[in-house]
């Protein structure tokens, strides 16, 4: 037995003494992952968590000190926070019903035995393959402002004409809700997978005693569809609603949080906290702010699913 | 039974129209970007709110070949393969690897490690990214192509996809090959990786759309066009003055025609990936 050979052996002996017998081979294995996660994900989040209570900023001359609750007072009482929280709030309540409503119906139409529907679902889920920014440069150019736009265009023509022309980007009013429909039209097919999915693991028995006992379509919907689907429903709903505090791509690029803070979100803020500004500090606590919120979105998940997670 | 009357016919014909609505919603701003590219730059805005935004008069590869002369489109293509394909494949062997040690081996620490995991699933990119970026300048990776790489290969929910798959697979196998004395990563290797074959494509495929599209990050942490993605660099591009719509246009064809190809190919396998990543919720 070589020296390199007996040193390898003794590594595995005391790892083995460690972690029990076997246990090189599972470190081995998970070893690498676990150290990604840690360095990549555990450490900066920890990082995050020490540094919004400091007054740390870059190039500043003072010495980084404790700051306790300072940096979350001064975050919560920053007006362009507090709007940034209040417009991911609205994209929300906006978003998620009407993104989940889209999806649940185009999933049930194409659960019928219609033909073409594997065409359908195709066109349906394509925007989902184009990454946002360039979703955002595609509709940037359909929302041109003046009566050459797209949009613009075609809401004067199912108007017959009472639609004036607006600048839908720079209005205060209608940026975000553009901001929505671009979204919506990007994200939706995805739901519509997942739907299309859950309403598959309906057992159709259910709908043939259902309608055995004279129910019509609608309350097959209300009383067999909807209670059935319920956990894949309230999945793309928590899904939905984290992926709108998550704003950015869209913002960044068509407004920069403009009209007057209109289309403002939480990423947004932080990022521009920190690197126009080199607020480090007061970005670390946005961000876990917005963890926060994120958590608070998941505990409200598992509370509603009531699901016994089998897990190890 | 009924017989296929008028009350049968009415629903599957209000169905159609609504499903070629929605075709029409969901397809336009693709084909007005395809339209769009092989207009002339002046033409594009001016004819944007007629019905000639959706017929291109005079075609031509002009916007393309100007896109080419302005940018190193080629560049970006390539940094945005080379990025999301090493991520991909990094990722499928590590969380995999980490997922089976999770399923089916006994250590210490199993427990332990798994809720870290677990508990990292809802931590979203989001949350770290301005900690990331500092500590990426401590390591001095700012300007790279491992800034945009590495912190991603190790994923929590690629580890649960798998951890779930390989849940599934009877567990007799198993002890069959360790009677033959196989030990535990040559079962790995040589027994589960083939037979989770359906679980690589999906976790392959959720990756792929989770990355392709990284625009945040990159902008963060990349000012080099040397290491640019395309998201980033079609969101320069779209400010370079002279601010022309038709290469704008041809530029966003020409990023996102190679996926759809691929995406059509697989379309099976997209549809699939991404439905098993909301079953289990």
């Amino acid at each position: 037995m070589s020296a390199e050979e007996t040193k390898r052996g003794g590594v595995r002996q005391t790892l083995a003494r460690l972690l029990g017998s076997g246990s090189f081979d599972a470190v081995f294995l998970a070893g690498p992952a676990l150290f990604g996660l840690l360095l990549f994900v555990a450490v900066p989040f920890a990082i995050a968590i020490i540094l919004s209570f400091t007054n740390l900023r870059m190039g500043s001359p003072l010495e980084t000190q404790f700051a306790g609750w300072e940096q979350y007072r001064r975050v919560l009482g920053d007006e362009a926070f507090r709007r940034a929280l209040f417009n991911n709030a609205l994209f929300a309540l906006v978003v998620v019903p009407v993104q989940t409503a889209l999806a649940l119906g185009l999933a049930l139409l194409l659960n019928q035995q219609l033909r073409g529907r594997i065409l359908f679902r195709t066109l349906f889920f394509m925007p989902v393959v184009f990454p946002m920014a360039l979703v955002a440069i595609v509709w940037k150019l359909l929302l041109a402002p003046g009566p050459d736009g797209l949009m613009n265009s075609m809401l004067q023509l199912v108007t017959f004409g009472a639609w004036a022309p607006r600048d839908f980007l720079r209005d205060p009013l209608l940026a975000l809700p553009a901001i929505m429909v671009m979204s919506i039209w990007q994200g939706a097919g995805f739901q519509m997978v997942i739907m299309l999915a859950g309403r598959q693991g309906v057992p159709e028995t259910l709908y043939e005693a259902a309608a055995v006992e004279g129910a019509g379509p609608w309350r097959q919907f209300l009383h067999v569809t909807l209670p059935q689907m319920r956990n894949t429903i309230f999945f793309v709903v928590i899904v939905t609603t984290i992926l709108a505090f998550r704003l950015f791509d869209q913002v960044d690029i068509l407004t920069q949080g403009g009209p007057q803070l209109a289309t403002t979100t939480v990423m947004f803020e932080a990022v521009r906290t920190s690197f126009a500004e080199a607020r480090v500090a007061r970005a670390a606590a946005m961000t876990v702010i917005f963890f926060v919120i994120v958590v608070g979105l998941a505990v409200v998940q598992r509370k509603l699913l009531r699901e016994e997670r089998e897990i190890l | 039974m009924k017989p296929r009357s008028a009350s049968r016919l009415l629903p599957l014909a209000s169905s159609y129209a609504v499903l070629l609505v929605c075709t029409a919603v969901f397809f336009l701003p693709i084909a007005f970007m395809i339209v769009a590219s092989l207009k002339p730059d002046e033409l594009v805005l001016r004819e944007a709110g007629t019905w000639r935004a959706l017929f291109p008069g005079g075609a031509s590869l002009q916007n393309y070949r100007d896109v080419f002369d302005r940018v190193n489109f080629g560049r970006f293509f390539v940094n945005s393969v080379f990025i999301t394909g090493c991520i991909v494949l990094g990722g499928l062997v590590v969380n995999s690897m980490a997922a089976y040690a999770f399923a089916r081996m006994q250590w210490r620490g199993r427990t332990l490690c798994f809720g870290f995991v677990l508990a990292l699933l809802i931590l979203p990119f989001e949350a770290i990214a301005v900690p990331l970026f500092y500590q990426m300048i401590e390591f001095g990776w700012r300007n790279s192509y491992q800034v945009q790489i590495v912190p991603f290969i190790a994923n929590a929910f690629s580890i649960y996809l798998f951890y779930s798959f390989f849940l599934t697979i009877p567990k007799e196998m198993e002890e069959a090959a360790a009677m033959d004395g196989a030990g535990a990563l040559r079962t790995f290797f040589t027994l589960i990786v083939p037979l989770a074959k359906p679980a690589f494509a999906t976790v392959a495929i959720l990756t792929f759309l989770m990355h392709w599209g990284n625009y945040l990050w990159p902008l963060m942490v990349v000012d080099h066009e040397t290491y640019r993605p395309l998201p980033v660099a079609i969101a320069e591009f779209q400010t370079l003055p002279p601010i022309q719509w038709g290469d704008i246009m041809a530029f966003g064809v020409m990023m996102i025609l190679p996926v759809l190809v691929v995406f059509l190919v697989f379309q099976k396998g997209f549809v699939k990936g991404v439905a098993s990543s909301g079953i289990k919720g």
